[in-house]
């Protein structure tokens, strides 16, 4: 196996002209003046010319055919890789299977064409929904109330944070620090800011978990709470995390729960009874909606029962059979979407949770663990583990033991590609150098697995043996390791 | 479950190579006191045809099947989506990729990403576009805060009040933590902002209006961002509706710094709000201080030209608490339909479609002033106006709902003193016919 890997890198998959890796050209590189794609309909009333000064005359867009658009969106769809194409056990991304039915139902024209400020007696169906899945992701963390409102799990921090500042705000003081631990998402600092609170960092102990004695060292009457990524970024869950809110909550301040890694522990953790007080979900992680290339995502918020007055509107109340809107902003912090958030997001979440009930999310997060544990035992021989104990959904390993032989992580990541998988996600998080963060959710059969693992394994000998075949991956796609280096230096951002 | 592959015996298996016996030994470290102690009180899993009948019904329960009339813009539009577009778009090549941080095995999704950042930035008339925001109304915050990390000593902003109302809530909502100030323009008799109130602010860093503003009414963009600029302040201009710009002369062209709006118009389904597109652009000198994604060209060591992700350094995993925003995921898959969307018509059919658009509503206009509506405003308008409407339309237009008829939208819960005033919107979905009945419809 290892030695027919070796031997096909010889030859230069990237050509790029033949087979199936069409050289596909740029849009504008397309096309002919009077070509169209759009069916458009007739004027069957007077034009209505706008006042000539007003009216630009530098559109210059291609004009293309129906065939040439669909010709080349399909031909750039063919250079991509998605959960559909292979494994994709990317880190705290949680890159389970997209199932193909919530697609479908989440564009059913009834709420594909709903209109967000429509009168509520039209849109009971959609109302419903968003009712339901409060109910649900309350139900699945334990906590008093959500909001699904935020737009994306970065925004659904942001809004966290605005819960936060509201809170202080109510007990008459605002508050100028937060607490972030080193193994938080790398979001948490930046989200903080935008709400003015200055991150105070705080070092994991030795068994990679936060140790409360730090905490209550740290917090005052001046931080606001903390932000914790519960399971951590090391795949570790916070044993520590019932303490910890104690500590915080006897200083005035809030916990709040970084969800992104809910996947390890549907069913197993109630955070209402550890003491959260905001936590939010990522729907395109843990509840399965497609990442679409880099969003839409959507990123709900629950709340302790005491913080459901500050949750931002529009809310929907259900008032006797009726679903309705309700605006008033009140205590609400205010609106962080012009409307509701990504319906259409929640829709296909709504649909997953559905399918699987309270028995299907628990084995959801016992074989997510079950596979990430499984990895982590499989390759500990021949990757560095960054921490030798029991993981939950993700196993974080560096490039310790490759580096003797000048390979690094990224060789590796680069090298996994040819072999067909999408790297982990890498040199994340900060706290372990050169990190690989393997996270194969449950959707990866045993079979996937180990075939995973055999190409890590073949990948540690390849760097033993041949590291300038690491070095020179990837070489089966369209284009060979790119110069982000010199991208950034001399930015070229359109054609 | 069909979502889980585990056999029993692959289980077995794999507990073995672990050494554990029992599936709860996975979770010890979750301590008992943090243990759920009754299971989540979900409903019973439904198969794929139960689900199917369930979502049916719900869909059901919303007026919007064919032959529904939604005469409401106001930051969500009703446009024709060619039917490849879906199909296309929904290629699960696209759907089931992350975020491209490995530019090699994601090439499709960058070179979309940069095809979309070059017709976004042509359209609103900007020298770079970012890869997008979640929303018009969030890209329009974003665009605030940008302004104020680059006019660094100034921390008020000035905002139109014929901006969206909502759009201006998230506006305050984002600052409401922090000490940046935000100040309102008033408005003149035609519909439009009262430009001259900027004169003698020395302190704003930003200037922001909407255009075609929530009224409807197209600004003078090109007086606003001199006002800005007079007082040595950013001109931002926003947009609910992305279309105008197939005929209106550009933000950028008129001098505006920063141009935000939504791209929902751009074939993306209303879906009731969301997802929507945040466009974003602005001068190549501010780059990197722009929030979001953005996608470059790159060369490989032969000298193959790609594309990767570039400019990380101002963004949350690299810059931490000093990034110029905390997105991540953002709304590449929108992004994405739009291109596709703008490649579809050209430049060509965009300026069509738009005079379509402006040519329908004028005739609607025109009818509704027949039927007693009174027009507000004398500023020239794009797909949406204002009305004031006749005693007991209110009524009339609740008996229309039953019809599936929407007669336009009430603003007077964001401007108190516009009683009986609505916007009405009407794209090319509408033909004569349907805009001939509503009128008679109305006129009841």
């Amino acid at each position: 196996m290892i030695g027919r890997i070796v031997k096909e890198a010889a030859i230069d998959h990237r050509e790029g002209t033949s087979g199936l890796i069409f050289n596909e050209p740029l849009l504008w590189e397309r096309g002919s003046k009077g070509r169209t794609a759009f069916s458009m309909p007739k004027c069957d009333v007077p034009e209505a010319a706008v006042d000539a000064d007003l009216v630009r005359d530098d559109l210059d867009l291609p004009d293309l055919s129906e065939l040439e658009v669909v010709r080349h969106y399909t031909r750039l769809s063919q250079w991509n890789f998605g959960v559909d194409s292979g494994m994709y056990p990317l880190g705290s991304c949680t890159m389970k299977y997209n199932p193909k039915i919530n697609d479908k139902l989440a564009t059913l024209p009834g709420f594909a064409r709903a209109h967000p400020l429509q009168d509520d007696e039209l849109s009971q169906g959609v109302l419903e929904m968003v009712w339901n899945l409060e109910q649900f992701l309350s139900a699945i963390t334990g906590l008093g109330a959500t909001s699904l409102q935020p737009a994306a799990g970065a925004h659904g921090e942001y809004a966290g944070m605005q819960v936060f500042a509201a809170y202080h705000r109510s007990q008459g003081r605002q508050r100028t620090k937060i607490l972030i631990p080193d193994t938080a998402h790398g979001t948490n600092p930046a989200s903080a800011a935008l709400c003015g609170y200055t991150s105070v960092g705080i070092k994991i102990g030795a068994d990679g978990i936060l140790d409360p004695a730090e905490v209550a060292e740290l917090m005052d009457e001046d931080t606001a709470g903390i932000m914790i990524t519960n399971p951590n970024t090391l795949g570790l869950f916070e044993s520590n995390l019932k303490e910890i809110a104690d500590i915080v909550h006897a200083k005035g301040g809030l916990l709040y729960g970084d969800g992104a890694n809910m996947n390890a522990i549907l069913g197993v953790a109630d955070l209402g009874r550890i003491g959260v007080d905001v936590l939010h979900f990522n729907l395109h992680k843990t509840f399965s909606t497609p990442h679409g290339g880099g969003g839409p995502g959507s990123g709900p918020i629950c709340v302790a029962g005491h913080l459901e007055q500050f949750l931002p509107v529009p809310r929907v109340v259900k008032d006797g059979e009726m679903f309705r809107v309700v605006d008033e902003c009140g205590t609400a912090l205010g609106s962080l979407h012009p409307f509701f958030g990504q319906i259409g997001v929640m829709l296909r979440a709504y649909c997953y949770i559905l399918s699987l009930g309270a028995d299907g999310l628990r084995r959801t997060s016992e074989m997510a663990v079950l596979n990430a544990n499984y990895i982590k035992e499989k390759l500990k021989d021949v990757y560095e583990l960054a921490f030798d104990q029991p993981c939950m959904h993700e196993a974080v390993f560096s490039d310790g033991k490759q580096k003797d032989h000048g390979v690094t992580t990224l060789d590796i990541a680069k090298r996994l590609m040819d072999l067909g998988y999408h790297p982990p996600t890498i040199y994340f998080p900060l706290i372990v150098h050169g990190a690989i963060m393997i996270e194969p959710t449950e959707s990866e059969s045993k079979q996937q697995i180990d075939a995973f693992i055999e190409a890590m394994r073949a990948i540690a000998i390849e760097a033993e043996q041949d590291p300038e075949l690491l070095k020179a991956s990837p070489q089966r796609f369209k284009v060979g390791r790119l110069d982000e280096v010199a991208a950034a230096r001399k930015p070229v951002l359109q054609g | 479950m069909r979502y889980i592959p585990h056999t029993d015996e692959d289980i077995r298996e794999m507990q073995e190579a672990i050494g554990i016996s029992d599936l709860d030994e996975l979770f010890t470290s979750v301590p008992a006191e943090c243990r759920r102690e009754t299971p989540m009180d979900l409903p019973d899993p439904m198969t794929e045809w139960d689900l199917e009948a369930h979502m049916q019904e719900l869909a059901g329960k919303m007026s919007n099947c064919a032959g529904t009339k939604v005469y409401i813009g106001s930051g969500s539009y009703s446009h024709h989506i060619p039917s490849f577009i879906p199909y296309v778009a929904g290629r699960q090549e696209f759907v089931t990729a992350y975020t491209p941080y490995q530019p090699e095995m994601s090439q499709g999704t960058l070179q979309a990403m940069y095809e979309y950042q070059t017709y976004a930035a042509h359209l609103m008339g900007t020298e770079v576009a970012n890869a997008s925001m979640y929303d018009g109304g969030t890209a329009m915050a974003e665009a605030a805060l940008m302004a104020l990390r680059i006019n660094k000593k100034r921390n008020t902003v000035a905002v139109s009040s014929a901006v969206h109302p909502l759009y201006r809530r998230i506006l305050s909502t984002y600052f409401l933590p922090t000490d940046f100030k935000l100040v309102e323009l008033p408005m003149t008799a035609d519909g439009r902002t009262d430009i001259s109130a900027v004169a003698g602010m020395d302190d704003l860093a930003a200037v922001v209006v909407q255009s075609p503003n929530f009224f409807g009414c197209i600004e003078d963009v090109q007086a606003a961002a001199e006002a800005a600029h007079g007082v040595k302040a950013l001109a931002i201009v926003g947009f609910t509706e992305a279309l105008a710009y197939g005929l209106l002369k550009s933000p950028g062209s008129l001098g505006a710094d920063i141009v935000c709006g939504e791209g929902q118009s751009l074939g993306l389904s209303q879906s009731f709000g969301g997802p929507g597109l945040g466009m974003f652009g602005c001068t190549l000198k501010q780059v990197r201080n722009m929030p979001g994604r953005v996608v470059g060209r790159a060369n490989d060591g032969d000298g193959t030209p790609g594309f990767v992700l570039t400019l990380s350094t101002r963004e949350q995993h690299i810059r931490r608490e000093k990034a110029t925003s905390n997105i991540c995921s953002n709304a590449g898959h929108c992004a994405l339909t739009a291109g596709m969307y703008m490649a579809s018509l050209g430049g060509t059919g965009l300026r069509q479609l738009a005079e379509l658009n402006r040519s329908k509503a004028e005739y609607l206009k025109g009818e509704l002033v027949k039927a007693g509506f009174e027009v507000v405003y004398s500023s020239p308008t794009f797909n949406e106006f204002t009305v004031k409407a006749p005693a007991g339309f209110a009524a009339r237009r609740k008996e229309m709902l039953a019809q599936n008829i929407v007669a336009g939208l009430p603003i007077e819960r964001w401007y108190p003193e516009l009683k009986d005033h609505y916007v009405f919107c009407v794209t090319e979905t509408s033909t004569k016919k349907d805009l001939d009945h509503l009128v008679q419809e109305v006129a009841k």
